[in-house]
């Protein structure tokens, strides 16, 4: 009996997931086909299912609008924050987990208040400071920049994977005469490496992804890729398969690290409120 | 015994990411309430001068501000319901026995939409609703309505990708509170009744309220933060009917070119958000300790 009323639920069940797969893929199958469509194909109302594919926007957009470029320059400037951010932040987050201090409370709290301010309160005064300083358009400033979101988020995350490592191991080493350092060199951070791996890759889709720091503090050299793919919205005649096409480029590397962190992703989004 | 180490050892481990942080964090910050101050216009710097609080004044008196303010809380205040009780029925068929491999799949397709980039979002809403080669309109039954032009419509649209961004989100914010009650005192439940609403309300709920709490503060912040995705699909258009109040303090700033005023309008959002963490803080914080 308890099989026959499975039954039915079982099939509304299957429904509702595979609506709910449907609704989540679709705009990026919409993307990638608008990609490999010709301006003409594009343009046709109402819009064509069946076509002849074509990679030729993602040829003019990498080698001829310079997409390339834009690309390197996300890619750099992400790789570059991430390393500051984990040079900076995995010291900081054994301190927390490890060392008892005046006002550590507080410090905590700044670093992760640093999650709920709106960066458009930071880009005025950032853009005048890059400004006055020559900064303007160089890939230092958003590696700087970009500190903001991803010190706190390697902070949180890290300082909880060394909470969890035991404190008989630091102990150990300590009587055989290691310092805090080597102690956090070589017996925690290799245990905690799982956490700094998930904060890394929080860290670099955080940076790829932005735009408004990109769109404000660079013109050329350090254009990052989506204020390129941005550029392409000016004028009438929209190029909707390159739009696509440099959307499509953006998108897939993203697409591939949030996979690979997926089990973590949720909790890291939460910053740990969330198990 | 634990964490007794000298001063110098602590600063040399925390001080170089606190010193880091007062740079790129509150430096800009202090000059940010300084040209708050100051009448500041990038188009006439020869005439920056000392006004007070002028600014401010302006800001708080500034109908363009307020609804800018409002329409950011309307926004949250039809997104969040749709993505929570969305969220919800997505968490609750999720976490029923059965189809394992059909839920592995439906659970990594829902971490795209989060993972997307905000302005590439933007950008497949320009192709996806565009009036004549859109294939929402077609979907639609080859409808003929104007997304991007028209101020409701617009809106809609900008509610739909918050809902498609972020209700996968709260879905597995709360799967994983569902995963946390235990198995035993689920069946015991289920045993007792058989109304689905009770096992919900007095079983599963205590499990969810800090998931609940965590996303009700963060897609608070990230309304008020708001940029990317609006900037690529309308821009604040048409009209102000999509101008968010990030939005509306980015085009003060870079396309008035008045600093001065942004920079008071950059103030109150901050002071605001901050309050609002407070109350947030207070009021949830102690109901689920």
């Amino acid at each position: 009996m308890a099989a026959a009323r499975r039954q039915g639920p079982m099939w509304g069940q299957f429904a509702l997931l595979l609506v709910i797969m449907l609704v989540c893929v679709f705009p990026f199958y919409w993307m990638v086909t608008t990609s490999l469509k010709t301006q003409i194909v594009a343009l046709e109302a109402p819009p064509v299912w069946v076509f002849e594919p074509t990679l030729a926007n993602y040829r003019e957009a990498l080698f001829e609008d310079g997409v390339l470029r834009t690309l390197i320059n996300s890619l750099v400037i992400a790789i570059c924050t991430t390393g500051l951010a984990l040079i900076l932040g995995v010291p900081a987050a054994f301190a927390l987990a490890r060392f008892e201090f005046r006002g550590k409370k507080d410090l905590w709290f700044w670093f992760i208040t640093n999650r709920m301010v709106s960066p458009i309160v930071l880009a005025l005064p950032f853009f005048l400071i890059a400004r006055n300083l020559g900064l303007l358009d160089k890939h230092i400033t958003l590696i700087l920049i970009y500190l903001t979101f991803n010190l706190p988020i390697v902070i949180w995350i890290v300082t909880d994977q060394f909470r969890g490592i035991p404190y008989d191991l630091d102990e150990a080493a300590r009587l055989e005469g290691a310092s805090q350092f080597t102690i956090m060199r070589k017996i925690c951070l290799p245990l905690a490496m799982p956490g700094v791996a998930v904060s890394a890759i929080f860290s670099f889709i955080f940076s790829w992804n932005e735009l408004m720091f990109g769109l404000i503090l660079t013109r050329t050299e350090a254009k990052t890729a989506p204020a390129m793919a941005v550029s392409f919205m000016e004028g009438y005649n929209l190029p909707y398969g390159k739009i696509m096409a440099t959307s499509t480029l953006i998108v897939i590397p993203v697409l591939i690290f949030a996979l690979l962190a997926s089990k973590q992703l949720v909790r890291g989004l939460t910053m740990g409120a969330v198990k | 015994m634990r964490g007794r180490v000298s001063r110098k050892t602590i600063f040399g481990f925390i001080g170089p990411a606190v010193i880091g942080l007062a740079v790129v964090g509150i430096a800009p910050l202090l000059y940010a309430l300084w040209t708050s101050l100051h009448f500041f216009n990038l188009t006439k710097l020869r005439q920056v001068e000392f006004i007070g609080l002028k600014n401010y004044l302006t800001v708080l008196t500034d109908e363009v501000f307020w609804q800018a303010m409002g329409r950011t809380f309307l926004l949250l205040g039809t997104a969040l319901p749709l993505q929570l009780a969305f969220g919800l029925i997505i968490a609750l068929v999720l976490h029923q026995p059965g189809l394992t491999l059909l839920k592995t799949l439906t659970r990594l397709s829902l971490v795209l939409p989060m993972a997307t980039t905000y302005a590439v979002v933007g950008l497949l809403g320009q192709v996806m609703f565009n009036q004549k080669f859109g294939v929402v309109n077609q979907l639609l039954g080859g409808a003929d309505i104007n997304w991007i032009g028209d101020p409701d419509n617009a809106f809609l649209m900008i509610i739909f990708w918050d809902v498609w961004q972020w209700t996968p989100f709260v879905a597995l914010v709360l799967l994983a509170g569902l995963s946390m009650v235990p198995g035993e005192i689920e069946e015991a439940a289920r045993l007792e009744t058989s109304s689905r609403w009770t096992v919900l309300r007095h079983v599963q709920l205590p499990f969810l309220l800090p998931g609940l709490v965590a996303v009700l503060i963060l897609r608070t912040a990230d309304t008020l933060k708001l940029f990317d995705m609006v900037f690529t699909l309308t821009r604040g258009g048409p009209g102000s009917s999509t101008e968010f109040i990030s939005l509306l303090i980015q085009r003060v700033g870079f396309r008035a070119f008045d600093q001065g005023l942004a920079s008071a309008q950059a103030v109150i959002l901050l002071i605001i958000t901050i309050i609002l963490a407070q109350i947030y803080i207070r009021v949830f914080y102690k109901e689920v300790n």
